[in-house]
């Protein structure tokens, strides 16, 4: 039998962690340039289309992301193309970050108050003239600490995909272990690993919530 | 290439789907309960509690909030018992939720208990209560009512979450459509026909979460 050094473990999770950088990258981006497309639509004064995308929202916050992952995987094998499981869950991961940085952003939009839209309107501006002079830069403030924050919620999502077959730290977990009969060293391994990862972006969510209400405040 | 939507396999399959249904409300249920217990414990550690309690549960608060759930569980189910510590699957699970909900009930709970004013605590000491009854009374049910929403939103984010359950073979509504796909090959039907269960009882669960708040803060308009 092949004896395995905490190094050789350590070392090969951190390998496979290379993978779940990348992925809650992907998902992250992917699901922000989708979610701000959403977000005009979904603040659109078009009431189907608001009430569309308020569908898509409820849709994907009242269903387990497994189950997305799932049902993306098997619903695009049956166009008849072999999904590989990246592809799988990378979609599914965006579609899911879309839904729930929609939602985040909107009560942003929201929050700032409606004489800005009357004051904008009221010069002649066109409504993507008020949104990016007037309304995004203003709702962004406000947006920056819960965003931050979402994407500790992407990293931890990206373990999921581990179960659809993606091999990343999840599923390195899973094989390291099968290998080395040493589950607890392991997933105490992963965890920290995660938590490295994960813990900055918590953290500077706080800060920069502390941060941006002081300068709010002051005002 | 055609495919062909087949739900024939529906009716013979029903009663696995109702007990995998059955062992996740079980699990929501207990873990949902004793999740928040623990989450006011906390909560009340880490808002008012002595100094050297403050520490190790504000580690544990930011060890569970940022860390995978499923890691949390394969550390449960397949680390602890490299230690000694052997239990079944859906202990496992059971106690991977309240562990779960109980750091980030913790964080709900104590923004609540953080928004009291600090006058209704020395108001609840001058009318003679002691510090137990006042933090009962004056400080954790107004903040529960509160919280309950968010708090609410959560216990339902953990019931979604439990689909995870399934990888420890706990033999939830996830495991019931993994079972099915794996006997009738209907891959996407199965999960199509989970996920439209999962989101009934995320409606059924928020629902439920209403109710109970209505029972425990009875005489309270609702904040």
């Amino acid at each position: 039998m092949i004896e395995f050094t905490t190094w050789d473990i350590l070392r090969n999770l951190l390998l496979a962690a290379r993978w779940t950088v990348l992925l809650s990258l992907v998902s992250f981006i992917g699901g922000g340039l989708l979610g701000l497309a959403l977000l005009f639509a979904r603040i659109s004064p078009r009431r189907w289309l608001s009430k569309a995308i308020g569908y898509y929202i409820e849709l994907f916050q009242g269903t387990p992301l497994l189950m997305q992952m799932f049902l993306a995987f098997f619903g695009l094998g049956l166009f008849g193309v072999d999904v590989p499981a990246w592809l799988a869950a990378g979609m599914a991961l965006i579609l899911w970050s879309a839904a729930f940085l929609t939602e985040i952003w909107r009560g942003c939009v929201e929050s700032i108050a409606r004489g800005q839209w009357e004051a904008s309107a009221s010069l002649g501006m066109g409504r993507l003239q008020q949104m990016r002079y007037v309304i995004l830069p203003q709702a962004l403030k406000i947006a920056i600490p819960p965003t931050v924050g979402f994407s500790v919620q992407v990293v931890k999502g990206t373990a999921l995909t581990s179960i659809i077959g993606f091999v990343e730290l999840s599923k390195a977990g899973t094989v390291v272990t099968n290998a080395t009969f040493q589950p607890f060293t392991v997933y105490g391994f992963v965890a920290l690993i995660y938590f490295a990862l994960c813990w900055p972006l918590s953290k500077s969510s706080q800060i920069l919530e502390r941060k941006l209400n002081v300068a709010h405040r002051n005002h | 290439m055609k495919y062909h939507l087949d739900f024939s396999w529906l009716p013979q399959y029903a009663p696995d789907i109702l007990k995998g249904v059955m062992i996740t409300l079980e699990l929501i249920a207990v873990g949902g309960v004793l999740g928040i217990l623990l989450g006011i414990f906390c909560a009340w550690a880490r808002a008012l509690g002595p100094r050297w309690l403050k520490a190790p549960v504000g580690l544990y608060v930011e060890l569970i909030r940022n860390t995978p759930f499923l890691i949390q569980l394969f550390f449960i189910f397949f680390g602890l018992p490299s230690i000694g510590v052997q239990m079944g699957e859906l202990t496992a699970a059971n106690l991977a939720m309240v562990i779960n909900l109980g750091a980030y009930g913790c964080e709900i709970i104590r923004a609540g208990i953080q928004a009291t004013p600090k006058g209704q605590f020395e108001a609840g000491r001058s009318l003679a209560m002691s510090p137990v009854e006042t933090f009962r009374h004056v400080v954790l049910v107004p903040s529960l009512q509160r919280i309950w929403p968010a708090l609410s939103s959560q216990v339902v984010i953990v019931m979604l979450g439990s689909s995870v359950v399934s990888q420890i073979a706990t033999q939830d509504l996830t495991f019931a459509a993994n079972f099915i796909q794996s006997r009738t090959f209907r891959a996407f039907e199965a999960y199509i026909v989970s996920t439209v269960i999962y989101l009934v009882l995320a409606v059924i669960v928020r629902q439920v979460m209403t109710l109970v708040g209505r029972a425990l803060f009875p005489r309270r308009t609702a904040a």
